[in-house]
Parts: structure tokens; C-alpha cells; sequence
């Protein structure tokens, strides 16, 4: 950075004339246009009773149902979460029983609808009237009946969660896999055994890959809940609305009531996944001195600091060479 | 150059490595005695690094023996027949070995202290507070001292491979492995790992080191050897080979590389 040394001149800055861009303006100008069209239409149509709207929006059973929306979505997804880490070290063992066995799950659980599964985990209790524990053709040691464990709950919960896990695992899997090989030779030689590995230096860096789509396949869940009443399960969000429109045969509202509510805990949901993708992506995405991320600024932060060696953060020796 | 006791460390006998049917390694034998600097040259694909990543067990070995120590590299010797060891007992084998990466390999999520600090703490189980101050010490050893909590994304590839070495070190092993140090390096950074490797040597640390650099072969090598299509075709004096190569296939990559 010789040129910022005392004794030089500054240098005359360049001022050009930048590219003009018309087409942004007349595309703002368009879109403003239909988004006012489109806002007072949707203010001015009685028929979405907005009134009706204000009335429901923090009604009980809608309250209460966006609370069993949240427990169904974060259980279910807590459980595919522990599963799909299970299943995609499974898949990458040496074990060839393991290997197997994670893929049949994915491969079933990927292969029949969501909506089938939840059916067939309400029916359970009609396949297996009892839950028995004992010793194979010996005595039995303790018997339950199935409905007192496998609740509409605990059906909805594992119908999403085992459903969602095949899916899970296969981003997992690719997470895992896009992690350097020396990365695992360099813990190797360090004489790391195979746990360590995975925790401290595969996942880590694999979730970098793994936290955007796993955020995608929450907010999916979050929708998917919907379709607990095949289980049946009646007391999320989209079932309380539309009992609720039902009653007053005003599903309009009621619609609208819904979507608020699922937009609201999207917007919570994509906020924390903000945060959760700041604290794996350390090292790489971020903390970077800015000369390597974005060479004119570091020259512009570098001319505006009363002293270039003054700033140790700025007088390292490589970053000019890195970023040519 | 280094006082060496003579006792052998590290014996290398009839190594054979397959890739499939590609037979990369066709019988090397190579002996580095305690406190040597073993300096390993030869064209690429001529199964250098293949060599190096066997004594560590990165790649197994498909015929013959290598031994650190008194340890058996990989198997245990029953009765004449050879078993393999155990995924722990291969850690264990490799917490004596230290190895420092062509490509650093530095866990990017980890600060440079962080790097030092992880197999320490993590797989001796040791004081973090002790291992911290060690780390601190060995990244001034290297000359990184003031650039303990920079990411490796933040430091230069020579500094980055200071930073490997130093996490090599954190495990106090008896031997080091050097798989081309250098040779990912831009050229004006290359000095300062060298200077760091030198001043390991003199400390009496026995080290094997792949390397192009010849310079470093002859100032700090205690052998050398050069290998070409999977076998070992000359070694002895670093100085004596590289001023009077005996082959012609080591002449002819001297004259290249020097």
C-alpha cells in the first residue's frame, strides 16, 4: 500500500459518469402501479370482510391452533432432524447392514405420500390393538393399549417426522459430502477417532450446506400440518379456521385469518435460520478481513484510517496478494 | 548437520501399494534413524506422497512392513500372520505421527489457536487451560502469535501452513510427515515454512519431507532419497547425490528441477 505512504499526494479520484439504467425506473413505475391497483381493489371489495378478519385473527381456537401448528411443525422436525443425521452417517458407513438399511428407509418413506402415512399412523391402533414387551415365545413382561401411547399426537408427530427424516437425510447426505477429503485425513492424522470426526469437524462445516434447505423443508413442514386431519388430528390451524368458517360459512376471512398466521411464523422461522446460518458459516462467510472479500473497499477503508499501521487489521502483509 | 544417534525410528521394508491394478509402490525400502530429516524427491506420480500417506496408514499398505518405533504400522503379528488393527488403535498409532498437508487442510471453522488447541484437548484430554498456553506457544514458534484468533480463511497459505505445522506439533508426536509443504505456496512465501521446518530439524524433531525444494534438501537433509515410478533408485547423501547424481533418470530430474 505504498501509495497511501506519507510524502505522496492523494490521488485525484476517478469521476465518471455511471451507466444510466431507465428500464429500472419504468419496471418500479409499472409495478407500483398494478401493487396500488391490487391494494385498493383488496381494500374495497367488501366480500373479504376484513371485519370478519379482525374478529378471528386472535379468536382461542385460532391461538390455540397456531400453537399446535408450532409443536406439530418443531416435533416433527426435531425428530427428522436426529433421524436424518442417523441415517446419512448410516448411509456413508462401512457397515454394509447400515448402508442398506438407510437407503430402504429413505427410498420407503420418500416413496409414499405423507398423506398415506398419516392415515396409516391414526390406524395403527386397529393393526396393533396392543403394545406388548416380552421375551420371543416366553413370558410377557408389560402390555399396553396402543391408542394410550399412539395418540392422534404422537400419530401426527411421527407421520411427519418419519416422513420428513427420508427427505432430511438426503440433504444430510449431501452436506457431508461436500466437505474437503482432507479434512477428515487431516482429523485422521491427528489420530481423531470417527465421532470426533463427524461432530467437530464434519457437521460443523457440513451445516453451512445443510441450513438452507433444512430452512426450506421447516417452513414445508410448517404448510404440511395441514394435513394432520388425516390422522385425524383436529386441532391445528387449518383445521380451527376452517371449522370456524364452516360455523359462519364465511371461508374467505377465515382464509385470510390462516395465511396471516402461517406468513407470521415463516417470518420467525426465516429470522432464526438468518442467525443459525451466521453461526455456522464463521470462518468462511463472515470474519473475513474485507481486503478478501471485497479488495476496493479494503482500499477505501485503508485511505479513510488516519494511519495504515496504525490498523493491524488492515497492514497484513497478504491480502494483496490473495486478492489478485 | 543434526547429531543423530543412529537408532533406526522408522523402517520402511518391501512397501507395495495397489490402486486397483495400478501397482504405484513396487517394493521400497527406506530407513530414517532418530532425529533424521529424510528428504524424499522424485518426478510426480512416482509414488512419493503414496509412500508418506502409508506410514500414517492415510493409505493402506498392500504388501510389506513399515514400523515406528516399535510399533508395527497398521497390524498386529500373531503367530506369523498379520491382523488389522482396530479404527482406535489406528488413532493411537497416528497420535505419535504428525503429518502436515500439500493443502494445509486447516479446519476452517476454527480459529488458528482453535486449529493448535483441537486434537490436544480433544483426544489426549487434556487441561484446555494448559493446552492454550502450549498452542499460544507453538503459534509464537512459528511466528503466528499475533494471528491466534484469525480464522485460516483470513491468513495467507504460508501462514496457514505455519499454522498446520504448529497443530502437528500440539501432539507432541516423534515423527513428522511433510507431503510437499511448499509446493501450494505462492514463491515469496515458501521461505518462512521453510525457515520453520530448518528450525524444527535443529531442534532434533526426525522428519520424512516430500518436497520439490532441493535447496532445503541439501542445507537441511540428513538423506535423501529419489524416487521414480514406484521404486526408491538412489539415496544417501543429500549433497553427495545432488552434486553426483549415479543415475541417469536422477541426473535427468536434477537438471530439470535444479
Amino acid at each position: 500500500m505504498d501509495h497511501h505512504q506519507p510524502g505522496h499526494a492523494a490521488p485525484v479520484l476517478n469521476d465518471a459518469v455511471p451507466v444510466r439504467h431507465p428500464g429500472r425506473w419504468i419496471s418500479a413505475i409499472v409495478i407500483v402501479g398494478v401493487l396500488a391497483l391490487m391494494v385498493q381493489s383488496v381494500i374495497t371489495n367488501h366480500n373479504f370482510r376484513w371485519d370478519v378478519v379482525g374478529t378471528y385473527i386472535l379468536d382461542v381456537k385460532v391461538v390455540q391452533g397456531v400453537g399446535w401448528t408450532l409443536l406439530l411443525t418443531v416435533a416433527s422436525m426435531v425428530i427428522a432432524i436426529v433421524l436424518a443425521i442417523l441415517l446419512a452417517v448410516m448411509r456413508q458407513s462401512d457397515n454394509p447392514v447400515l448402508r442398506y438399511t438407510s437407503w430402504v428407509w429413505v427410498w420407503f418413506f420418500r416413496g409414499t405420500p405423507v398423506y398415506t402415512q398419516l392415515v396409516f399412523w391414526g390406524l395403527i391402533a386397529v393393526l396393533y390393538p396392543k403394545i406388548s414387551a416380552g421375551v420371543p415365545f416366553g413370558p410377557e413382561l408389560f402390555s399396553v393399549d396402543t391408542s394410550t401411547v399412539i395418540t392422534a399426537l404422537v400419530a401426527a408427530i411421527l407421520g411427519l417426522g418419519l416422513n420428513e427424516s427420508a427427505y432430511l437425510a438426503e440433504i444430510f447426505r449431501a452436506g457431508l459430502k461436500s466437505v474437503d477429503k482432507g479434512q477428515t485425513e487431516a482429523a485422521e492424522a491427528l489420530g481423531m477417532g470417527n465421532g470426533k470426526i463427524m461432530w467437530r469437524i464434519i457437521l460443523p462445516q457440513a451445516m453451512r450446506i445443510i441450513v438452507p434447505p433444512t430452512g426450506n423443508e421447516t417452513i414445508g413442514m410448517l404448510k404440511t400440518t395441514s394435513l394432520v386431519l388425516a390422522v385425524p388430528f383436529t386441532l391445528d390451524l387449518t383445521f380451527a379456521t376452517n371449522a370456524l368458517a364452516n360455523r359462519i360459512y364465511l371461508p374467505v376471512p377465515l382464509l385470510i385469518v390462516a395465511a396471516i398466521w402461517y406468513l407470521v411464523i415463516t417470518s420467525l422461522l426465516m429470522v432464526g435460520q438468518h442467525y443459525i446460518e451466521a453461526y455456522y458459516g464463521k470462518g468462511v462467510d463472515t470474519n473475513l478481513a474485507p481486503a478478501l472479500i471485497n479488495p476496493a473497499a479494503a482500499k477505501a477503508a485503508a485511505a479513510v484510517a488516519p494511519s495504515a499501521e496504525a490498523e493491524p487489521s488492515l497492514k497484513m502483509d497478504f491480502p494483496e496478494d490473495e486478492a489478485k | 548437520m543434526t547429531i543423530t544417534t543412529q537408532k533406526p525410528l522408522v523402517r520402511i521394508e518391501g512397501l507395495h501399494k495397489y490402486f486397483g491394478q495400478h501397482h504405484v509402490l513396487r517394493g521400497i525400502d527406506l530407513t530414517v534413524n532418530q532425529g533424521e530429516v529424510s528428504v524424499v524427491i522424485g518426478p510426480s506420480g512416482s509414488g512419493k506422497s503414496t509412500m508418506l500417506r502409508c506410514v500414517n496408514l492415510l493409505e493402506t499398505i498392500s504388501a510389506g512392513r513399515i514400523s515406528v518405533g516399535d510399533q508395527l504400522i497398521g497390524y498386529r503379528e500373531v503367530n506369523g500372520r498379520l491382523h488389522d488393527l482396530k479404527v482406535k488403535e489406528i488413532a493411537a498409532q497416528r497420535r505419535e505421527i504428525g503429518m502436515v498437508f500439500q493443502r494445509f487442510n486447516l479446519f476452517p471453522h476454527k480459529t488458528a489457536l482453535y486449529n493448535v488447541m483441537e486434537a490436544p484437548v480433544q483426544v489426549k484430554g487434556k487441561n484446555k487451560a494448559a493446552v492454550k498456553k502450549q498452542a499460544l506457544e507453538l503459534l509464537d514458534r512459528v511466528g503466528l502469535a499475533d494471528r491466534a484468533n484469525h480464522y485460516p480463511g483470513q491468513l495467507s497459505g504460508g501462514q496457514q501452513q505455519r499454522v498446520a505445522i504448529a497443530r502437528a506439533l500440539a501432539m507432541e508426536p516423534e515423527l513428522m510427515l511433510f507431503d510437499e509443504p511448499t509446493s501450494a505456496l505462492d514463491p515469496e512465501l515458501v521461505g518462512d515454512v521453510l525457515n520453520v521446518m530448518k528450525d524444527l530439524a535443529k531442534s532434533g524433531m526426525t522428519m520424512i519431507v516430500v518436497t520439490h525444494e532441493i535447496g532445503f534438501a541439501r542445507e537441511v537433509g540428513d538423506t535423501l532419497t529419489f524416487m521414480d515410478g514406484g521404486v526408491v533408485v538412489e539415496s544417501g547423501d543429500p549433497r553427495e547425490i545432488i552434486a553426483n547424481p549415479q543415475h541417469a533418470r536422477t541426473k535427468e530430474f536434477l537438471s530439470r528441477v535444479l
